[in-house]
């Protein structure tokens, strides 16, 4: 029979299941197919803690969120339209999320009495009308996949772990999607079992198969490519763009990159990443803690590295000694946080943005440094190397402020050409610096830069001892003198301050906005498609975005001051908003959630089309 | 293996490792005789000045850095080892040593201390144990004996102490050794050991502290009373001590561990040995109360070191690479599935 084609604009898909049941390879590999094709896109996986909560249940569902469309997009998207559900927890735990008319395709196989007992569920949902306002797909996965495998020679374990390809093989189907480059990625990951390549690659193709011949399925649907800036792309994840960014920061330095780091949900992948790249001269070391980690990272920059440690809130608030002593040293040190939700281990793998004030001032003492955050994932690239520009030339800590939702998030990356990226060679000091041409004085500063001079060990004639102690302005030696004291806190504060960092800018296309949206790092995408929503509806609507939290971008403050009303929406309760209050004088109206959740674009809308209509 | 450290060109003198700094401990603290023996034994290991680099972590002992013409930093407390592990490992033609203290080795950083043993981490680590918490002015320390009164125990102390030695053989160690703040020329001999050794050399140096822990260790310095106590270790030779050489350290048929008898006979003594329980069997020869105390280098072995193995792994991926870093990079950036819009 010949399916109807119907062409779409945009469609968000959720596929969600046990966290054994390979979940986020699936939405890994529809993405993938996805990019390939042209569509601009958005992910967001979601994952509990536990690496195998027990089968079944609610707290084990994994879900993996796919946003693609023929135009550019800035989130994952607030509702699937279609919901692949392989269990009744995947069900249950999604479902409040669709809006009525929403595709749903259930692996009937698990819909047994005892898998629907275990998330409460009294009689079958499938039996029902529970689910009338939806279109169901009633879809025997499992058995289907078993059988489809019977003379593939595999054990029925593992025919029944390949239904997730058999689902991906229906999905790539139903949304047209090439599949050439799954199957490659099959050879590559079972490249050891190839049984399992043949039993992997015959249930994609089963799905696919029997989405073309079923009557269940009456309809295909195409999205076609978005138009986007010429030129190659990759789908990345934030965690990746972020060490690529190390690396890349490590060629065009010419310097060697250190990175000590503690596993930590949500940073890791940051440090398997990197500990891929030797080549690049990349050293990586899992430290004993995170103190160890942050101490060889400084220990490295003493050397002459570039020190990087990445970690998540929990593993910064043991760092802060030594970061501390980072902003004494002046040497410079790149500290990645993945923020997570907390306080203590809250929710590992779900997103906050509450360690900005942990970043501006969780220190003892008056100990500043500089503070940067991506927007979205493939930012994460020109963030880190944004981090380490500012830590090499300004001989300073930075924190880098990256979040889960980034971090796991992925996105189309325009690749740049190694060329055009910043050059971020340093000097290191070779000679005295002294008046009389002997002496070398470690705290004389650079009057362009406010910086000491990095003379690493090993070079002839600059021996020199620094430390925790305060040191006399110039010579570095050890001081007690309060005018010194007095003035080497107000220095260090000055040389943050001094900083240049790009004006911030606004976004107001038709410029007759009263209200001005500031948000700061993972936020934008939600922030963004929310106000082009409400100009759209003839709403005008101003954005500003915050890469720099220290120092702030020159401008701000005559920014806000443009507008009758600033509206903060954040991701904690209220951290930069009372910043901008605080700094500015401005009366910033704070939006906060603090779910583990990203903001969806819809809620933004709602509570800025008020401050719209109102303001 | 060639080492990395290059050899001074010029032949250095004890007062080229002096430093511009006027020295603060107290007066007739054991610091002073542990600085001068070591700006004096410097210039033997021929490593210039420049690739010389001493890092403390907090307490009295760890203003150690500022009185050496070389590189030093004085860091946080407890956490040397940590920082001298990033430098040492990333910066092989470096000679990287840690001074540090009972309370900053043991209490505060403790887990530093064990993991670089561990990882045998190229670094000299010298421990100066005074048994008393100085800087803060007279607490007591985890090497502290037991009922110690001080002003934080005013009834004494109610905690075992560590034995240093045996915790850095638990620890993996490869080479561990004791000496004297007084004892100039042994400590120079141990020192010269260390510096030799390959990977974490661990020492321990008993040190007086005249103010708050004074004549800690009399019995095995005071010459009426030391010879009865001190048992020198040399290699190769059989350990006795005592008038005449009376005791001996013997090893008793069905024991685990080794004693001190009067006559008897003595065990040759080998840090060379691999298995770890000689060199511990030792090291419990002393406690708090020093009556048999054992100095000289405890166990010296061979194990690759945590930089070298590191360096290798860089060397080997160096190795592979083809193009200049910028081609790798592209490369690099454009992996994966990539797709290219007009």
């Amino acid at each position: 029979m010949t399916k109807q084609i119907r062409q779409l604009d945009r469609v968000v898909i959720r596929f969600a299941g046990d966290s054994g049941d390979g979940m986020q390879l699936t939405g890994d590999r529809f993405t993938s197919e996805t990019a390939q094709l042209g569509n601009d896109i958005s992910t967001l996986p979601n994952f509990p803690a536990e690496i195998r909560a027990p089968a079944g249940t609610l707290p084990g569902v994994s879900s993996f969120q796919v946003h693609f469309a023929d135009h550019d997009v800035l989130t994952p998207g607030d509702a699937p339209n279609v919901l692949v559900a392989m269990n009744p927890a995947a069900l249950k735990a999604n479902l409040a999320d669709l809006q009525p008319g929403a595709d749903i395709i259930v692996n009937t196989d698990e819909f047994t009495k005892r898998n629907l007992a275990k998330v409460g569920y009294a009689s079958s949902p499938l039996d029902d009308d529970s689910l009338a306002r939806y279109s169901v797909h009633p879809v025997a996965l499992t058995s289907m996949t078993v059988g489809a495998l019977a003379d593939a020679g595999v054990a029925k374990k593992d025919a029944e772990r390949a239904k997730n390809m058999f689902a991906l093989g229906l999905l790539c189907w139903m949304y047209s999607r090439p599949y050439e480059s799954t199957l490659r990625f099959l050879e590559r990951k079972f490249a050891t079992r190839p049984d399992l390549v043949g039993a992997n690659k015959a249930a994609f193709r089963a799905g696919w198969n029997y989405g073309e011949t079923t009557e269940a399925f009456a309809v295909r649907y195409e999205v076609k490519p978005a138009r986007m800036r010429p030129g190659t792309y990759r789908n990345i994840t934030g965690n990746q763009a972020l060490a690529l960014g190390l690396v890349a920061a490590g060629v065009r330095s010419k310097l060697p990159v250190f990175l000590g780091a503690y596993p930590i949900t949500p940073a890791s992948d940051i440090l398997h990443e990197l500990a891929r790249h030797k080549r690049f001269g990349v050293t990586t070391m899992q430290a004993e803690d995170e103190i160890a980690a942050v101490g060889a990272a400084l220990g490295a920059s003493y050397g002459g590295a570039l020190g990087v440690t990445t970690t998540s809130g929990p593993g910064v608030a043991l760092k802060s000694e030594t970061i501390s002593l980072a902003v004494a040293l002046e040497l410079p040190l790149v500290i990645v946080d993945v923020q997570r939700a907390g306080p203590s281990t809250g929710m590992p793998t779900k997103t906050e943005q509450a360690d900005l004030n942990l970043a501006l001032y969780g220190r003892h003492g008056e100990a500043p440094l500089a503070v940067v955050a991506p927007k979205s994932p493939s930012d994460c690239f020109y963030a880190a190397l944004e981090a380490a520009r500012i830590a090499l030339t300004y001989r300073t800590p930075v924190i880098l402020l990256s979040d889960n939702y980034v971090a796991n998030g992925s996105e189309p990356w325009l690749l740049p050409t190694v060329d055009e990226l910043p050059d971020l060679r340093v000097e290191f000091a070779t000679e005295p610096n002294g008046e009389d041409g002997k002496t070398f004085l470690p705290y004389l500063r650079d009057p362009r830069t406010l910086a000491r001079p990095w003379a690493v060990p090993g070079t002839p004639g600059l021996q020199h001892r620094i430390g925790g102690l305060e040191k006399a302005d110039k010579t570095g030696d050890i001081s007690y003198d309060p005018a010194n004291h007095d003035f080497m806190v107000r220095i260090r504060q000055e040389r943050i301050d001094a900083i240049p960092v790009p004006d911030v800018d606004v976004e107001d296309p038709d410029g007759d906005a009263r209200v001005l949206v500031l948000g700061w790092g993972s936020t934008y995408g939600p922030i963004g498609a929310a106000c082009r929503a409400l100009r759209e509806r003839g709403l005008p609507i101003a954005q500003a975005h915050l890469r720099h939290l220290a120092p702030l971008p020159a401008n701000l403050g005559e920014v806000l001051a443009q507008y009758d009303k600033v509206v903060v929406p954040e991701m904690n309760l209220g951290q930069l908003a009372r910043l901008v209050r605080a700094r500015y004088l401005v009366d910033a109206v704070p939006f906060n959630q603090v779910s583990g959740l990203p903001f969806t674009a819809a809620t933004l809308e709602n509570m800025l089309e008020d401050v719209v209509k109102n303001a | 293996m060639p080492s990395p450290i290059p050899v001074t060109p010029v032949k250095l003198t004890g007062k080229d490792f002096k430093s511009d700094q006027e020295v603060r401990w107290c007066p007739g603290c054991g610091d002073y005789a542990i600085l001068a023996a070591i700006q004096q034994f410097m210039p033997e290991l021929n490593i210039p000045r420049e690739r010389t680099v001493f890092v403390s972590g907090i307490g009295c002992s760890s203003r150690f850095p500022y009185y050496m013409n070389t590189y030093g930093m004085h860091s946080i407390h407890g956490r040397a080892p940590a920082i001298a592990t990033g430098l040492s490992v990333s910066r092989p033609d470096l000679s990287v040593w840690v001074v540090t203290g009972d309370g900053d080795a043991l209490s505060i950083g403790g887990n530093h201390l064990i993991h670089a043993l561990r990882r045998n981490v190229n670094l000299k680590i010298l421990l100066f144990n005074n048994r008393i918490y100085g800087l803060t002015k007279g607490q007591y320390s985890p090497t502290s004996e037991v009922g110690k009164i001080t002003k934080s125990t005013p009834v004494g102390s109610a905690d075992a102490p560590f034995n240093p030695l045996s915790l850095a053989l638990g620890a993996e160690a490869t080479f561990v050794a004791r000496t004297i703040d007084s004892d100039r020329k042994h400590l120079q001999s141990v020192l010269r050991a260390a510096a030799e050794h390959e990977g974490s050399a661990f020492v321990e140096i008993y040190q007086n502290c005249n103010i708050f822990n004074d004549g800690a260790f009399d019995l095995i310095k005071d010459p009426a009373t030391r010879d009865e106590h001190l048992i020198r270790l040399e290699q190769g030779q059989p350990i006795t001590f005592g008038n005449d050489g009376r005791f001996s350290v013997v090893h008793p048929e069905g024991s685990f561990g080794l004693t001190v008898q009067e006559g008897g006979t003595p065990i040759i003594h080998d840090a060379t040995v691999d298995d770890p329980a000689y060199a511990f069997a030792l090291t419990r020869l002393s406690g708090s109360d020093l009556t048999t105390t054992p100095i000289g280098v405890f166990r010296n072995v061979s194990r690759p070191s945590y930089d070298q193995v590191v360096q290798k792994q860089l060397a080997d991926a160096a190795a592979e690479a083809t193009g200049t870093p910028e081609a790798m990079l592209a490369d690099l950036l454009n992996a994966g599935d990539t797709w290219t819009t007009g």
